[in-house]
């Protein structure tokens, strides 16, 4: 049996490893994925946004009080060195480099546009052996549109391609208007790959409270629908590597992203909830599910339902609104509505 | 080979040293030495080493006592030890420091000399501590410069060394220890050559080791003890030439010449002045002035003060002296003359016994007392004393004595000219990193250019919005003006408040530069500033530069601090360095000191500094006056005499200007004057939305400074009230015609906004909108300050009819305003509720710490009284000794009242036997049973004729009779640490005592310094890798005792459960202890969250809140009653919130998450054990009531 895939250029033994998350910050933890048979590990965002805050607040909370007292020039040692948030990240990155075999990737979301040249080019230089963008809006502002949003998505994806060698994935939310287009100019911006879908926090309102919170819970495969739907649509377009991140639970639901089209079958609720050795069980079982249908390369199987091979492309463009109609309208009147 | 050269304050210079010549160093911090320990630990933690290659083991201390005992533990045991302390610290070491010297042990250790507190607590500096060592048989080494500090340091290590003498190096507290100078460093092959590795053998020779057993420490009888004693005479007798010796060769090898008495002046000066410490240079700086003049004057510095040697003083002196003064730095009541006059005098007695010369004139005179300005004009003035045939003897010079007229009077105008020097006066906000950034533009000055550098740096008293006061001088020869400065040709005004309530130009030269932080447009800043601004302006024809430098950090995104702004803006303007060169060498600057804190910092601080000049506008010219306004009035017309006459005379940084006469004998103060100081310094103030007001009174208990209160009055007493002023009906069961306010103090708010943070009433459509909501006070300043005027008027409650928990307690009267404690200050709520609960029945011992200095230090005073006049009678004795302080009270206290009963009892005929027994049977553990006793108090008063003794004296002690709650407050520095032996002692009576330990976990008035009360992975000074230790359990500790009452409280977190248990650890006759948590700067996060946090720490079981009740055993109930729930949150969750925790995981974060781990785990075990304990039913024994033996003061009954 043949799992091999090629991911961004990395040939790995098969398309399973741990999405970017907190599974990465610990050694133990990614050795016993690398145990577990993870293809390669994922490090979780490192966030521009959160580094620049917390370098400001710690700034205000340590030296704002400086100085102000007879009795207290300070409250705080003052360390010779501090590890701020990429000196302890980038060090998590050498460290696993050193600990594991697979190729280690190192994802980020910037803020600024010389912030995401500088942290990857630092993730570079550290040894990582590629790159996740994780491109990340909430388009709130009335003022942004989309066109604005993606050219800077572009332009940035240009900037880091120009600054670094490593192979470069842009992990993406659902919501744009036009994905599929928008992977194309990606794609010429020199993006090696697309990881789909992030995983935004969610809102949670507390009635009682009159307030508003982030939560982010774990994915069901019920997330996996969608993925599926833009794998399948984006495999026959995109000449680079495809992850599938969010909802994959078993091998049955990375059976189904890899048949859509999906190179890496990303991982981390499942990971999560059931431990690293969860991975080793999926791969198994996945493997079994080859054999079984007497598949005999992961390439043989890859893209076998995508837009373009699957024998019903609509599934892909109107599926749900389809299945809507069907319940309610005659069978005559399906027909004609298809286009 | 040039010396290298570094900038430093005289804590680090002598650190520096003392760092690389020991091996062992115990420390405890004090102000104003703690620095030293802390640069040492500090350098331990980063390897640096002594110059013997190794790391000092630097060992922090539960006390001085402690720090003293271990290093002469370490000095026993052979080690080269040292230590650092001032004032009350250097006294808690002297039982050691007897022995030490009785040992002959080679030890030098280092004072940053600071007054011993006596009719007040001063942290300033005077060598009355130092004074205090005199008969321990320690050497004294007095230093008067930075440099100096850094070299006899030096001189006193190799000094002892030789001489086995041990020894106190000493400096002036703050001038001394705070200034900061450019010096020459002494490098370590300087320290090696100082230092004989033949005197350290020997020293390691004398070391308590089983391998060669000697025995230290002998129990001697009358016929060995004295002989014994006298057997170290030869050693101090050889001292002072073997200090000598090593002051020669220092000389060869610096160049730097010192000698036992160092005589500067006229060869054949008349009048001489002899003096030690930092007022030698001032005195230099008069001398040779005089002495330019033609004036036959002189001066001899002090360096070895002990052992004194005679000879070698009188030699330095020149042989035609004719007078001499005799200055000393401390007062000695009741001594012939304080210590260096009698040493004078003596030794020219002694020579004049062996037939030597004349004596001259001698006088002494005090000066300098509490760091008090002495300054050129004064060296004049006591030349001029000495001048006239019988010059005035015990004279104090600085000061105004109208009460016993020691005081010689002085030139205040008189200032010296030095050329080609500028002196640079900034006036800061705390928070606004002023003295950060002058400290840095010191360093570049001293570094960059040829230029000797100075700064020394004023802070006043309060802790939120606290003013800085920067005086900078640079230029061209050695700087030896110890004093502030009089004239400066550069006024920096950082903040444009201070501009309404002070002359700030008041020290501009005529001609001299002014840069004005203003929130206004360069063309409408003139018409802002007050009339006498403008004419001092106009008149001294000042130049002004003004910039919106908040506008400017703003856009940078550097929030309120300005400092590296105004610091560019003072290079662009001054031309000290080309301003290229000076914006590179500021970004330098900048990039050292916060690189390491990361790029955002240094990229954001860049940002201000390149934003600054195209900020920065000169008025030119100068508008005319305008029409402005006077600046108004620091205190309001109806203030009290005594305020007006004193407080707000040191209010506008006057009180130098105050005679004797001023001030009380014994340190007695009126209490609830902090009402007089309006200080504007909040930004935004909340302000009530009625129509959301739930009534719960929430915000009034979290307010630390008391400055938003809540009132329930009669609807009447609304028809007077001003048409702004805001009411609703009173929402209560059964009541009606009663009207609600909650009323924010305009001028006393410090902008904190846990008000705001803690009202849960939110608007249903708009939640962001709540019942209180911040706005900018200065629109509505003059409206609330009518409102508040009129609502501090309306009746307060009826303590009888109030329900004591949160929201009743609120209605109660506030005994506690207004305190210069910090904004958002997590220990002040507490006092403000035991202020309300009982505070006109109260006594506080205060060990000293945070709550001693916001609650005492003038000019203000934050416990008032109430319309009846009753109030908090508050003390403040010492830091360690305070739990027998406050058990003092009590014992005073149960004895009056004792002795009341008594009285009672023996005159109930004439009384009338039902009110006595009234009297005697009074139930008091209600408000309304307190007021029926004072009822019945003011009754016995008016029946009692003082017609004899008992009368008389039972008319004295009558309202004893009314129940005293005495409280013993402090830190967790003082209850956990230098005052536990008290706290268990005091814990360990029967009496009725209560202690309230504001628990910050840090000692956080000194600084942030570790305690035992510090959480495991905390950084905290001497802890600065993050502590490794849990934190004690000083409550678990206490309930062994099974007889005390002890509850844990955080009111952010349940504040019902911390007024029940104060009403409960009240009501409890016996002790009572609670640990009170305490949000505090030195956790290092916006104290607006701090209610947030409590809530976190409580969740997480970090801080589980529980009441442990002795009352409760007799009952069959388990005594612990934890009143917070299992773990909800992990510890993770609530240490990830705090900068305290962040450094250690930024430092080292494997260690953290190692640290982490096991925080989580002994959280979890500690809740275990209480949850286990709270099940635990104390057993009764058969045949023997639980009935504790009766109270010592319930003896008659």
């Amino acid at each position: 049996m043949n799992l091999a895939t090629r991911y961004l250029g990395l040939t790995l033994r098969h398309p399973f490893f741990p999405g970017a998350s907190p599974l990465a910050d610990d050694l133990d933890t990614v050795r016993k994925l690398e145990d577990a048979g993870a293809a390669a590990i994922v490090m979780r965002s490192l966030f521009e946004e959160q580094i620049s805050q917390e370098q400001m607040a710690m700034h205000q909370y340590t030296d704002f009080h400086r100085e102000c007292f007879a009795e207290a020039a300070s409250f705080f040692p003052e360390p010779e060195e501090y590890r701020l948030g990429p000196d302890a990240y980038l060090e998590q990155l050498q460290q696993i480099k050193r600990a594991v075999d697979v190729p280690v990737i190192a994802s980020l979301n910037g803020t600024t546009l010389s912030g995401w040249i500088e942290y990857a080019r630092h993730f570079e230089k550290a040894g990582a052996d590629a790159l996740e963008l994780n491109i990340y809006v909430v388009a709130a502002a009335p003022g942004v549109s989309s066109v604005d949003l993606e050219n800077r998505t572009i332009e940035l994806v240009k900037a880091v391609k120009q600054m670094v060698k490593i192979p470069l994935a842009v992990k993406l939310t659902p919501y744009y208007t036009s994905l599929a287009h928008f992977a194309g100019r990606l794609e010429s911006a020199g993006a090696d790959g697309l990881v789909l879908f992030n995983r935004l926090f969610q809102t949670e309102i507390d009635v009682d409270a009159l307030e508003v919170r982030r939560s982010l819970r774990l994915s069901q495969s019920t997330e996996l629908p969608v993925r599926l739907r833009w794998l399948g649509i984006l495999s026959p377009q995109f000449s680079g590597s495809l992850a599938v991140s969010g909802g994959v639970h078993t091998a049955a639901d990375a059976a189904r992203a890899i048949m859509t089209g999906a190179h890496g079958v990303q991982m981390v609720s499942a990971l999560l909830s059931s431990g690293p050795s969860y991975l080793a069980q999926v791969i198994k079982d996945f493997t079994n599910w080859m054999e079984e249908h007497e598949y005999t390369s992961i390439d043989q199987l890859r893209g076998a339902l995508s837009l373009k091979t699957c024998p019903d492309p609509s599934a892909y463009e109107r599926a749900n609104y389809m299945l809507l109609l069907q319940s309610w309208r005659p069978l005559n009147d399906q027909r004609r509505g298809r286009f | 080979m040039t010396p290298r050269q570094m900038t430093v304050d005289g804590n680090e210079a002598v650190a520096s040293v003392a760092h690389r010549l020991s091996e062992t160093i115990a420390i405890y911090p004090i102000t104003p030495s703690s620095p030293m320990a802390e640069l040492c630990d500090e350098w331990a933690v980063h390897g640096k080493p002594n110059i013997w290659g190794n790391i000092p083991d630097v060992a922090q201390m539960q006390s001085e006592a402690g720090a003293a005992g271990a290093v002469h533990g370490a000095l026993q045991a052979g080690a080269l030890s040292t230590t650092f302390t001032a004032s009350q610290g250097l006294l808690l070491m002297i039982p050691n420091l007897y022995k030490i010297a009785g040992e002959l042990t080679a030890f030098c250790m280092h004072v940053a000399a600071r007054t011993v507190a006596t009719h007040a607590l001063s942290i300033f500096g005077d060598h009355s501590d130092v004074m205090a060592c005199r008969q321990t048989g320690l050497a004294l080494l007095c230093s008067g410069s930075v440099q100096e500090a850094h070299d006899l340091a030096a001189i006193g290590h190799a000094a002892t060394l030789k001489a086995r003498v041990p020894l106190i190096h000493f400096f002036d507290g703050f001038r001394t220890s705070h200034e900061v100078q450019k010096i020459d460093a002494l490098s370590d092959d300087d320290l090696r050559f100082l230092i004989d590795e033949k005197a350290i053998a020997e020293h390691r020779a004398r070391a308590l080791t089983p391998d060669q057993p000697v025995l230290r420490g002998t129990a001697q009888n009358p016929d060995a003890f004295f002989q014994a004693r006298e057997a170290c005479n030869p050693y101090y007798a050889r001292c002072p030439g073997l200090v000598q010796a090593e002051m020669d060769r220092f000389a060869a090898r610096t160049g730097r010449r010192y000698r036992l008495f160092d005589y500067v002046g006229h060869p054949a000066a008349e009048r001489v002045i002899v003096l030690m410490g930092s007022g030698a240079e001032v005195a230099q700086e008069a001398v040779d002035w005089l002495c330019s003049r033609g004036e036959k004057v002189g001066l001899l510095k002090v360096r070895l003060y002990r052992p004194f040697a005679s000879g070698a003083f009188i030699e330095a002196l020149p042989a035609t002296v004719k007078s001499i003064a005799v200055l000393d730095r401390t007062k000695e009541p009741g001594a012939i003359g304080e210590p260096l006059y009698q040493d004078v005098l003596t030794a020219f007695c002694e020579a004049r016994q062996d037939g030597g010369t004349a004596i001259p004139r001698i006088v002494g005179g005090r000066y300098g007392l509490s760091s008090k300005e002495f300054d050129p004009a004064m060296v004049r003035a006591v030349f001029e004393e000495l001048s006239k045939p019988r010059p005035k003897n015990h004279f104090t010079i600085g000061i105004v004595d109208d009460v016993t007229h020691t005081s010689l009077s002085w030139d205040r105008s008189f200032d010296l000219e030095s050329p080609g020097r500028v002196q640079a006066v900034f006036y800061g906000l705390g928070a606004d990193g002023t003295v950060g950034a002058n400290k840095n533009s010191i360093k570049i000055i001293g570094e960059e250019t040829e230029h000797s550098a100075q700064g020394y740096f004023v802070y006043d008293s309060k802790k939120s919005g606290a003013m800085t006061i920067s005086h900078l001088r640079f230029g061209p020869g050695p700087i030896r003006s110890s004093y502030l400065i009089k004239q400066a040709s550069f006024v920096g005004i950082h903040q444009f408040q201070f501009v309404e309530k002070l002359d700030v130009l008041e020290l501009a030269a005529p001609g001299a530069v002014v840069l004005l932080n203003a929130p206004y447009p360069k063309d409408q800043v003139w018409q802002h500033l007050p009339k006498e601004m403008q004419q001092t302006i106009t008149e001294k024809q000042l130049k002004l530069y003004v910039i919106d430098a908040y506008q400017v950090a703003r856009e940078a995104g550097m929030g309120g601090r300005i400092n590296a702004i105004m610091q560019t803006c003072f290079f662009a303007i001054s031309g000290i360095l080309p301003r290229e060169e000076a914006i590179d060498k500021i970004k330098r600057a900048i990039e050292k000191t916060y690189g390491k804190k990361g790029a955002e910092v240094v990229r954001r601080n860049f940002a201000a500094v390149d934003a600054a000049l195209a900020n920065l506008h000169l008025l030119d010219p100068i508008p005319a006056m305008n029409g402005a306004k006077n600046r108004p009035p620091l205190i309001a017309e109806n203030a009290p005499d005594f305020v007006k006459r004193v407080t707000a005379v040191m209010l506008t940084n006057h009180g130098d200007l105050l005679p004797v006469s001023a001030f009380p004998v014994d340190g007695t103060w009126p209490t609830g004057t902090t009402k007089w100081e309006k200080r504007n310094i909040a930004l935004e103030i909340p302000v009530w939305e009625k129509s959301l007001c739930i009534q719960c009174n929430k915000c009034a208990l979290v307010c630390p400074h008391a400055a938003i209160r809540a009132k329930e009055y009669p609807d009447s007493e609304l028809a007077n009230a001003p048409k702004d002023f805001q009411w609703m009906a009173f929402k209560a069961p059964g009541v009606s015609g009663r009207s609600y306010t909650i009323q924010v103090a305009p001028e006393d708010c410090t902008g904190c906004t846990l008000c705001v943070e803690v009202c849960p009433a939110k608007d249903k459509s708009n939640p962001k909108h709540k019942a209180l909501n911040m706005a900018s006070q200065l629109p509505l300043r003059d409206k609330e300050r009518k409102n508040y005027e009129f609502f501090l008027q309306l009746p307060e409650v009826d303590r009888t009819s109030v329900r004591l928990e949160v929201k009743g307690s609120q209605f109660l009267e506030p005994l506690f305003e207004y305190s210069g404690a910090c904004s958002g200050c997590g220990e002040t709520p507490y006092l403000k509720l035991l202020s309300q609960l009982f505070g006109d029945r109260l006594l506080i011992a205060n060990a000293t710490g945070c709550s001693s200095i916001y609650g005492g230090n003038l000019p203000t005073t934050p416990y008032s009284k109430n319309a009846q006049g009753r109030g908090p009678a508050w003390s403040n004795s010492l830091f360690e000794d305070n739990a027998e302080f406050g058990y003092g009270f009590r014992l005073a206290i149960d004895s009056h009242r004792q002795q009341a009963r008594h009285l009672l009892r023996e005159l109930q005929s004439e009384l009338g036997p039902p009110l006595v027994q009234e009297l005697l049977d009074s139930d008091q553990s209600t408000e309304a049973g307190i007021l029926a006793q004072r009822a019945r108090v003011e009754l016995l008063k008016q029946r009692l004729k003082p017609t004899n003794e008992k009368s008389r004296t039972l008319l004295l002690l009558a309202d004893y009779l009314v129940k005293k709650s005495v409280w013993l407050v402090g830190g967790d520095g003082w209850a956990y640490d230098i005052g536990f032996g008290g706290v268990d002692h005091v814990l360990s009576t029967n009496r009725d005592i209560n202690i309230l330990v504001l628990d910050t976990e840090v000692y956080s008035n000194t600084g942030g310094q570790q305690s035992k009360a510090t959480p495991l992975g905390a950084a905290a000074k001497f802890a600065a890798a993050g502590k490794a230790a849990a934190k004690k359990d000083l409550g678990l500790m206490a309930m062994g005792y099974r007889t005390v009452y002890v509850g844990r409280v955080a009111f952010g977190a349940k504040d019902a459960q911390t007024v029940k248990t104060f009403l409960e650890a009240e009501s409890y006759q016996g002790p009572s202890l609670i640990i009170a948590y305490s949000h505090c700067i030195a956790h290092g996060y916006d104290l607006a969250q701090g209610l947030d946090q409590q809530r976190r720490a409580v969740e997480s079981a970090v801080w589980p809140l529980y009441r442990f009740d002795p009352r409760r055993i007799a009952v069959g109930e388990p005594p612990l009653k934890l009143d917070s729930g299992p773990p909800k949150l992990k510890v993770k969750e609530y240490m990830q919130e705090e900068a305290r925790f962040r450094i250690t995981e930024h430092l080292d974060p494997e260690r953290y998450k190692q640290l982490l781990r096991w925080a989580q785990k002994d959280t979890e075990q500690r809740y275990a054990v209480y949850e286990q304990l709270s099940k635990i039913v104390v057993p009764q024994i058969a045949d023997i009531p639980d009935t504790r033996p009766p109270p010592v003061d319930s003896k008659d009954s």
